[in-house]
C-alpha cells in the first residue's frame, strides 16, 4: 500500500507531464497555424494540460474517498 | 598542636612581657622580644618538659636503688627498665635465701631420729643421722634428704597411722615437718622407693659392716689382749713360782744340814733357781709392761667404739669393757701376788744372806780356830783330837755366850727394831693399803660403771620390750578396729553393689525387651514399607512407562514446534519467511489426539502457511518508509483529499517536528491521537521490541495515513498472530513436556 502513493505520484507527474506537453505542443500548433504565433495559445495549451494533469492527479489521490452514490429505489411492495 | 602551644605561649609571652615589661619602650621590646619571645617561651617548655622527664626518671631510678620490690615491679611492668636499671645501679640483689624452714627440718628430724631411737628401726636412725650430715652441710643433696626424708615421711606416716593414739602427737611435729619440707622445696622429687630403700640398704649394710668390723676390732683387741694378760699373767705365775720355789730351796738349803757334796748341788741347784726366778720375773715385769700397753689399746678402742655410739654394738662393748675390767683386775691381783712373793723372797734371802753371814762368821771362827778343818766339819768327828775338841768346845762355849749376849741384845734392839719395823710396816701398810685402796676404788668404780651401764642397757631393754609390747597391744588392738570397720564397709559395699547389680540387670533386661520389641516392630514396618515401597514400584514403573509415551509425545510435540520456531527464523531482512505449511502439518502429525494443539495449528493465518510471514526486524525497517509516507499524507483523509491538500500535508510534514521517538502513556488521550504523536509512540516500542502496540497504535491512525500504513499494519497482524500462535504452541509444547518430565 506504501507503494500506491509512490506509483500514484510517478502515473500524476507523468500524466502531467504528458498533458503539459501535449498541450504545450497544440497550443505551438494553434499559435503557429491560427494564431499568427501569438505566445497565448502555447501558455494557453499548456495551462490546458497542467489543468487537465492536476484534474487527473487529484482524482487520482481522490479515488479511494470517492462515494459513488447509486439510487436505489424502493418499491412499494417491500416496504409493506 | 605544638603549634598552637607555641602561638598560645606567643601571645601569653608577648601579653605578659609588654604587661610586665620595661615601661619606656614596651612596644618596642616587646616587638624584639617577639622574635624571641616564642623562641624563650618555647625554650622555657621544652627545658620544663625535660626537666620534668628527667626528673620522674631520676626519682624512679633512686626509689628503686632503695626498695628492690618496687624495682621488680617497674622491670615487670616495662620493659628494657632491667637494662636502664642494670646500667644506673647495678644487677638487683638476688632474692634472700629461704633457709629458715630447712633449718627447722633438721631439729624435727632429730625428733623424728630420736622417736625412731626408741622405735624398732635403729637402721632409719642410722639413716637419718646419716642424712642429717648432707642436710647440715646444705642443699647440695636436697633431692635423696627430701625423698628419704619424704620416704621416712611416708614410712613414719604408716606407721603413725597404724598407731594413732599412741603416737598422734608425734604426728604434727612429723607432718609439720613434711609441709614445711613440701613447702619449701617444692622443686624436688621424690626419690623412687626401691633407691631409699636401696640406700636403706646400703646404709644397713655399712652399719652392719661396721658393726662387724667394730665387733671384730673388739674382738681382735679383746683376744689379743687377753692372750697377752693371760701371757702376763701365766708370767707372773711362773715367776711366783719361781720365786716361790726359790725361796722353798732357800729355806732349805739353809735349815738342811745336808752332806758338803749335795750341799754344792743344792747351792748350785739353788743358783739356778736363782736365775731361774730372776728370769721369769724379768720375763713376767715385760709381760705386764705388754699387757698393759694391750689394755690400753683396747681401752682406746673401746672409747673408738663408745663415740661410735652403735646401740647394738653396745652389749659387745660392755662385754668387752667387763673383760678388760677382769684383766686389769687379775693383771693387778698376780702383780700384787708376785710383789708379795717377792717381798718374802726378800725377807728370805735376807734371812739366807744373815744366816749364810752368821755361817761365814762361824766358818772364820773356826777356821781361825782350827784352821785346817774343812767346812764339811761334820764328818770330821773322828779326826779331830782333844785339843782341837776343847778348843772348839771352848770355843763353843764363848760362841754360845756371845751368842746370849747378841740374842740379849738382840731382844732389846728387836723391839726397837719391831717398832720401827711394825711403823716402817705400818707405812708401807698405808702406802699399800692406799694403793690397794685406790685400786680397789679404780677397780670398784669401773665395776659399778660397767654394772650401771649394764643395768641402763637392761632397763633400756625391758622398756624397749615393754614398749614393744605395748605398740603391740596397740597394733593388735587398731588391727582389730579396722577389722571391724573393714567388716562394716564389706557388707556395706558388697549390699551397695548388690543392689547396683540388681538395678543394672532390672535395667539392663528391660532394655533388652524393648530393643527386641523395637526390632520387631521395626522388622514389621520395615516389611510393609518394603511391600508398599515394592507396590508403588510398580505403579510407578507403569506410570512410568506412560509418563514416557507422553514424554515422547510431547517432545515430538516441542521438537515440530521448535521446528516452526526456526521456520520464523529464516526470515531474510526484506524477505518473507518460508512458507509455514511443512512445519504445520510436522505438528499436525505430531499431535494427532492432542485438541489443543491441532486447534491452535488450524488457528494459524492461512497467509503464513502459504507465503510466510515477516520478521520483526524488517517490519521495523519498514515502519520508517511508513512513517514518512505517513508523516507526509497526514492531513489528507476523506473531506480532505485535493492535491492542494497534499501540498499543505507535504509543508505540514516538512515544518512540524516531533520527537523521533516518544514512550506512549498507559492510556490514550483524544490528543494523543495525533497522526505525529502516534506514529512516535509507534517507533518507540517498534525500537522497544513491542511490534503488537506499535500495530495498534498504527491502527489508530485516520485517513490516508491509515491507507498508507494499511499494509504494514496486515503485515505486523499477520506477525504477531503467527508468533502468537507458535509460543502457544512451544509453551504447549514446553508445559507438556515439562509435565511428563516431571512425572514419577
Amino acid at each position: 500500500m506504501a507503494n500506491e502513493h509512490g506509483q500514484k505520484w510517478d502515473r500524476c507527474l507523468a500524466d502531467s507531464a504528458v498533458k503539459i506537453a501535449t498541450g504545450l505542443g497544440v497550443g505551438i500548433v494553434f499559435s503557429v497555424l491560427f494564431f499568427k504565433r501569438r505566445t497565448w495559445p502555447v501558455a494557453f495549451g499548456s495551462g490546458v494540460g497542467l489543468g487537465m494533469g492536476y484534474s487527473n492527479c487529484q482524482q487520482d489521490f481522490k479515488s479511494p474517498y470517492q462515494l459513488h452514490g447509486h439510487r436505489v429505489k424502493v418499491s412499494k411492495s417491500h416496504t409493506s | 598542636m605544638l603549634r598552637v602551644c607555641l602561638k598560645g605561649a606567643n601571645s601569653a609571652a608577648r601579653k605578659c612581657l609588654c604587661g610586665n615589661g620595661v615601661p619606656l619602650h614596651p612596644l618596642q621590646q616587646c616587638r624584639s622580644y617577639t622574635s624571641g619571645g616564642s623562641g624563650s617561651s618555647a625554650g622555657k617548655i621544652v627545658a620544663a618538659s625535660v626537666l620534668t622527664v628527667g626528673g620522674g626518671v631520676g626519682g624512679t631510678i633512686l626509689y628503686a636503688n632503695w626498695d628492690p620490690k618496687f624495682r621488680a615491679n617497674v622491670e615487670k611492668s616495662i620493659p628494657y627498665s632491667d637494662q636502664v636499671f642494670g646500667l644506673a645501679l647495678g644487677p638487683a640483689a638476688p632474692p634472700p635465701v629461704i633457709n629458715k624452714p630447712r633449718k627447722v627440718e633438721p631439729v624435727q628430724i632429730s625428733s623424728m631420729s630420736e622417736m625412731w631411737k626408741d622405735s624398732k628401726q635403729p637402721k632409719a636412725k642410722e639413716v637419718e643421722k646419716k642424712a642429717e650430715q648432707p642436710d647440715a652441710e646444705g642443699p647440695p643433696a636436697p633431692a635423696p634428704q627430701e625423698t628419704l626424708e619424704g620416704e621416712a615421711c611416708v614410712f613414719v606416716a604408716m606407721i603413725l597411722s597404724a598407731e594413732q593414739n599412741v603416737l598422734s602427737v608425734f604426728c604434727i611435729p612429723l607432718a609439720a615437718a613434711k609441709c614445711t619440707e613440701c613447702e619449701h622445696e617444692p622443686a624436688v622429687k621424690e626419690r623412687p622407693e626401691g633407691e631409699v630403700a636401696a640406700r636403706l640398704a646400703e646404709q644397713d649394710k655399712a652399719e652392719q659392716d661396721l658393726l662387724t668390723s667394730l665387733s671384730s676390732n673388739l674382738e681382735d683387741a679383746l683376744g689379743s689382749t687377753a692372750k697377752v694378760t693371760l701371757q702376763a699373767i701365766g708370767a707372773q705365775e711362773a715367776a711366783l713360782q719361781a720365786i716361790a720355789q726359790h725361796t722353798r730351796q732357800l729355806r732349805e738349803a739353809m735349815e738342811a744340814e745336808a752332806p758338803p757334796d749335795k750341799k754344792s748341788t743344792q747351792w748350785r741347784v739353788l743358783e739356778d733357781a736363782l736365775s731361774e726366778r730372776s728370769r721369769s720375773v724379768d720375763e713376767a715385769g715385760a709381760a705386764v709392761l705388754k699387757a698393759k700397753a694391750e689394755l690400753d689399746k683396747l681401752r682406746g678402742v673401746i672409747d673408738g667404739a663408745k663415740h661410735l655410739k652403735i646401740a647394738a654394738a653396745r652389749p659387745s662393748i660392755l662385754a668387752a669393757e667387763e673383760n678388760l675390767h677382769s684383766m686389769v683386775v687379775d693383771l693387778d691381783s698376780v702383780v700384787t701376788r708376785v710383789q708379795t712373793a717377792q717381798s718374802e723372797a726378800k725377807i728370805v734371802s735376807q734371812y739366807s744372806e744373815l744366816v749364810n753371814e752368821a755361817k761365814a762368821q762361824f766358818q772364820k771362827e773356826l777356821n781361825s780356830i782350827t784352821p785346817e778343818i774343812q767346812a764339811n766339819w761334820k764328818g770330821l768327828t773322828g779326826k779331830l783330837t782333844q785339843d782341837d775338841l776343847n778348843s772348839l768346845i771352848a770355843h763353843a762355849h764363848r760362841r754360845i755366850d756371845q751368842m746370849n749376849r747378841e740374842l740379849a741384845e738382840q731382844r732389846v734392839r728387836e723391839q726397837i727394831h719391831i717398832d720401827s719395823a711394825l711403823e716402817q710396816q705400818k707405812l708401807e701398810d698405808k702406802k699399800a693399803l692406799e694403793v690397794a685402796v685406790s685400786t680397789a676404788l679404780e677397780h670398784n668404780r669401773e665395776q659399778m660403771r660397767l654394772e650401771q651401764e649394764k643395768k641402763v642397757e637392761e632397763t633400756r631393754e625391758v622398756m624397749e620390750a615393754e614398749m614393744r609390747t605395748q605398740l603391740r597391744r596397740q597394733a593388735a588392738a587398731h588391727t582389730d578396729h579396722l577389722r571391724d570397720v573393714l567388716k562394716v564397709q564389706e557388707q556395706e559395699l558388697r549390699s551397695e553393689a548388690e543392689e547396683i547389680l540388681n538395678s543394672s540387670l532390672m535395667e539392663k533386661e528391660t532394655e533388652y525387651r524393648r530393643l527386641t520389641q523395637d526390632q520387631l516392630d521395626s522388622f514389621t514396618l520395615d516389611m510393609n514399607a518394603a511391600y508398599a515401597r515394592l507396590k508403588g514400584m510398580e505403579e510407578a514403573i507403569d506410570s512410568h512407562v506412560i509418563a514416557e509415551e507422553e514424554a515422547r509425545k510431547a517432545h515430538q510435540l516441542w521438537l515440530s514446534v521448535e521446528a516452526l520456531n526456526y521456520t520464523l527464523k529464516t526470515a531474510a531482512l526484506n524477505d518473507p519467511t518460508e512458507p509455514l505449511e511443512g512445519a504445520v502439518q510436522a505438528i499436525k502429525e505430531s499431535c494427532a489426539e492432542d485438541e489443543f494443539a491441532q486447534a491452535l495449528a488450524t488457528a494459524l493465518p492461512s497467509e503464513s502457511l502459504s507465503r510466510g510471514v515477516y520478521s520483526e526486524a524488517s517490519l521495523r525497517a519498514r515502519f520508517y518508509a511508513i512513517r514518512q509516507l505517513a508523516r507526509r499524507v497526514a492531513l489528507i483523509d476523506e473531506t480532505r483529499n485535493s492535491l492542494y491538500q497534499y501540498f499543505l500535508s507535504y509543508l505540514q510534514a516538512m515544518l512540524l517536528f516531533e520527537k523521533a521517538q516518544e514512550a506512549p502513556p498507559a492510556k490514550l488521550s483524544a490528543e494523543d491521537l495525533d497522526t505525529f504523536k502516534l506514529l512516535s509512540y509507534a517507533a518507540y516500542s517498534l525500537e522497544h521490541g513491542d511490534l503488537e502496540l506499535a500495530a495498534k497504535l498504527v491502527n489508530q491512525l485516520k485517513g490516508e495515513s491509515r491507507r498508507v500504513a494499511q499494509d504494514w499494519l496486515k503485515e505486523a497482524r499477520l506477525t504477531l498472530e503467527t508468533k502468537q500462535v507458535v509460543s502457544l504452541l512451544s509453551a504447549y509444547a514446553n508445559a507438556v513436556g515439562l509435565g511428563t518430565t516431571m512425572a514419577p
